[in-house]
């Protein structure tokens, strides 16, 4: 792992300001970085406000209501919670096997899901930077000046996403907080007319997934960044199928190293805690995750589109396939660490989870009738699903009476938080020109922390683009710099 | 049959009724509704929750407990009165922890149907956020206090109905509770039953049976099929029917 991070001979010696839990503007993203005496970056430190009060939130519940009650963390990624839980009240009702249906229900929302994310975040978020470069005019950097410059990308984006919405619209009754997911099972079959609306238009969502693949791989294979911006080894944590295809429902945990040995395999990820542990920072509320065999110090990993293309042996639709195997030549056919790649591999998965929709429309159980089932009651039960940002943990104790005692969740951008911040040292280590915080530092800290496509809004609970505040603090603990980007993308100097 | 010489004027409408009958059940039976959370036509009336209130002559009264009389100028509809009722309203929003996005009984419940209804676009007042215990131990049925807008329904049907007097109010003011009568206190140490009308009828998610979940989906509730005005009438038409018919 990168010997920087948080290994400097003594970290305290690094004399860092004192953080205040930032400055309550929620999904504010707070960045400090340490420099050593040299003037060199040492550490960097990604603030972010969680969300605390959850588990309060959550305590004293009923079970049955919990599925519905999470889907209030996130106005992003509702959909992913909802499905957790649900897996994990699942576990609660005894339900061990789903029915046919009603598991293909879920896997067909999930993948819809999928679809609008993946969507969402290349063409609103990722690509105005990829295509007009990380240090273009700031009025050019959104999905205008994509609709200006690609007109026909920006509509093709547009539609994606849409078509991942219908989909979770049909199955949940909404686009967004829909209710579909009851303990054991779903709540409504498909109806004959939403599945043939959505199959007439899957083949040309599967057409404008190739094509974002190849503009992704395009923008990746060309840019003389990809190579060097953020590019770090780390190991790589996922679920996979049994048989070690992708699976981004259900599975067992799988973990590799940087050079692609397996660290863990075939894990039951109900026992997730005894592989991966979270430690606690002092400046931060933020954990921080880590392989238990490898320690607090080395144990970090990445989870995600990256980290899932990393640790799949294969694909399971054969057009995404072929462009996972693209994917992993283009890294020499080892492991791909460079953060850039995080926005190939999203493409490669909305191309999977297109065919996965296309698939699962044609197969007879999607209409079927039966949608629950139940067994044994338990008092706990642990819920995972790969969300579009990567591993979500949702873990539950009730008590005899059938309320919430416990609940622990573990969300993508807490698994990916010291990998975030080992991107950020990485490229202000790089671009960091003497002692002055530039506009362009700035931009490229954003775009190396949008790679994970972290949901601040789940971390935080809180909406919007994320503002950004950068401080340069030398070695003496003192401010030496301090920019700030608002949500407007307006950059000014933090003090009014 | 009503005596069709027998009418009062209700808003901008000569309504008809039987002797004895309230003012409430006479504009029901016409098709006109009247906002109300703490009564249900299938059970006595009780005049608590106020959103019934309508102007008599000049003065106010609780229409589902006020009899009508002939030739009575009767004001419901008014720009006063709703406004009074949509305070009503918030009133009981804020003093409970209403939840509705999680709560089960959402798309079926009457607190939210009247919010929507009434045009009520946040709950504009400050929550209290009292801390009110929720009582699980009976493993069929489970009462979340947070949820109560202590409109007695319970109290009364378990009186009056399943004969069995499971629940009683206590308390002044926010401090106001619904208690269970049993030597703990619980609901798992009571008479209740999973079948007894005081469980299935609260207006609200308080009282409810266990494992509802969500199994209802979007568009089929009760008041995705129906406004709660109409779905009320509706009702209340087919059971005169029965009764009268
Ligand atoms: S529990 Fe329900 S029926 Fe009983 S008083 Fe409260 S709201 Fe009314
Ligand atoms: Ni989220």
């Amino acid at each position: 792992m990168s010997p920087f991070l948080e290994t400097a001979a003594n970290p305290r010696s690094l004399r860092r300001v004192v953080i205040e839990p930032v400055t309550r503007v929620e999904g504010h993203g707070k960045v400090t970085l340490l420099l050593d005496d040299e003037g060199r970056v040492r550490q960097a430190r990604l603030h972010i406000v969680e969300f605390r009060g959850f588990e309060k939130f959550i305590q004293g519940r009923p079970y049955w209501e919990v599925p519905v009650l999470v889907q209030r963390l996130c106005g992003i990624c509702p959909v992913s919670h909802h499905l957790a839980a649900g897996k994990a009240v699942d576990m609660l009702v005894g339900a061990r096997r789903l029915t046919p249906t009603a598991e293909k229900l879920r896997r067909l929302l999930h993948a819809g899901q999928i679809v609008q994310s993946h969507a969402l975040h290349f063409f609103h978020l990722a690509s105005p930077d990829l295509l007009f470069g990380f240090d273009s005019e700031r009025d050019r950097r959104n999905i205008v000046g994509v609709i200006g410059a690609e007109p026909e990308l920006a509509r093709k984006g547009v539609l994606l996403r849409k078509y991942g919405q219908e989909v979770i619209r049909h199955i949940t009754g909404k686009r967004v907080h829909g209710k579909a997911v009851v303990p054991g099972g779903m709540n409504k079959e498909l109806t004959q007319s939403a599945r043939d609306e959505m199959r007439r238009g899957i083949g040309e969502i599967i057409g404008w997934s190739r094509e974002a693949v190849a503009i992704g791989r395009r923008l990746f294979e060309s840019s003389e960044q990809s190579a060097q911006f953020a590019v770090f080894p780390s190991n790589y944590m996922g679920l996979v199928a049994p048989n070690g295809e992708s699976d981004l429902y259900d599975g067992v945990l799988r973990a590799k190293d940087a050079a692609g040995k397996i660290i863990f395999d075939q894990v039951d990820y109900t026992k997730y805690n005894r592989f991966l542990r979270e430690e606690v920072k002092p400046w931060t509320y933020m954990k921080f995750p880590f392989i238990v065999s490898l320690g607090e110090e080395e144990g970090w990993y990445r989870v995600g589109p990256l980290a899932r293309l990393n640790v799949a042996d294969r694909l399971g639709t054969p057009l995404a396939e072929a462009e996972r195997q693209a994917f992993r030549a283009a890294a020499g056919g080892g492991m791909q660490h460079a953060t850039l790649a995080y926005h190939w591999a999203r493409l490669i998965e909305m191309l999977h989870a297109a065919e996965r929709i296309e698939r699962l429309l044609d197969d007879p159980d999607i209409l079927g009738a039966d949608l629950v089932t139940s067994g044994e009651r338990a008092f706990e039960g642990v819920g995972v699903v790969e969300a579009p940002r990567g591993t979500l943990f949702h873990h539950y104790k009730v008590d005899e009476n059938d309320l919430v005692v416990r609940a622990n969740l573990i969300v993508s951008t807490t698994h990916n938080n010291q990998a975030m911040n080992e991107s950020v040292r990485s490229v202000a280590a790089r671009y960091l020109d003497g002692k002055e915080l530039t506009e362009g530092l700035l931009n490229h800290i954003e775009v190396a922390i949008r790679a994970y496509d972290p949901c601040l809004s789940c971390a935080t609970h809180a909406l919007g683009r994320m503002p950004l505040q950068v401080e340069l603090v030398d070695a003496g603990g003192s401010v030496i710099s301090r920019m700030v980007k608002g949500s407007d993308g307006r950059v000014t100097d933090g003090e009014g | 049959m009503p005596d069709s010489k027998k009418t009062f004027q209700l808003d901008d409408r000569e309504v008809p009724f039987r002797e004895g009958q309230t003012i409430f059940d006479a504009a029901m039976a016409a098709g006109i509704f009247i906002p109300h959370l703490c009564h249900n036509p299938d059970f006595e009336p009780h005049s608590s929750c106020r959103l019934c209130t309508v102007i008599v002559n000049g003065r106010p009264f609780a229409s589902c407990t006020q009899p009508a009389v002939a030739g009575q100028m009767v004001q419901s509809n008014t720009p006063e009165l709703r406004d009074m009722r949509r305070m009503l309203t918030q009133m009981l929003f804020v003093e409970g922890n209403h939840n509705c996005p999680g709560c089960i009984k959402s798309g079926h419940c009457r607190l939210q149907a009247t919010a929507y209804e009434l045009g009520i676009p946040d709950n504009h007042y400050q929550q209290f956020f009292p801390l009110r215990e929720v009582d699980a131990s009976h493993p069929g049925i489970i009462l979340d206090r947070d949820r109560c807008i202590l409109c007695g329904l319970c109290v009364r049907i378990s009186r009056s109905v399943d004969k069995k007097n499971v629940f009683a109010m206590t308390g002044r003011g926010i401090d106001t509770t619904i208690v269970v009568d049993s030597p703990s206190g619980l609901l798992v140490d009571s008479t209740v039953s999973v079948d007894d009308q005081a469980v299935l009828n609260c207006p609200v998610g308080a009282l409810m049976l266990k494992r509802m979940a969500f199994d209802v989906p979007f568009g089929d509730r009760t008041y995705d099929q129906a406004l709660y005005s109409e779905d009320s009438v509706a009702r209340f038409q087919a059971t005169e029917a029965n009764r009268h018919g």
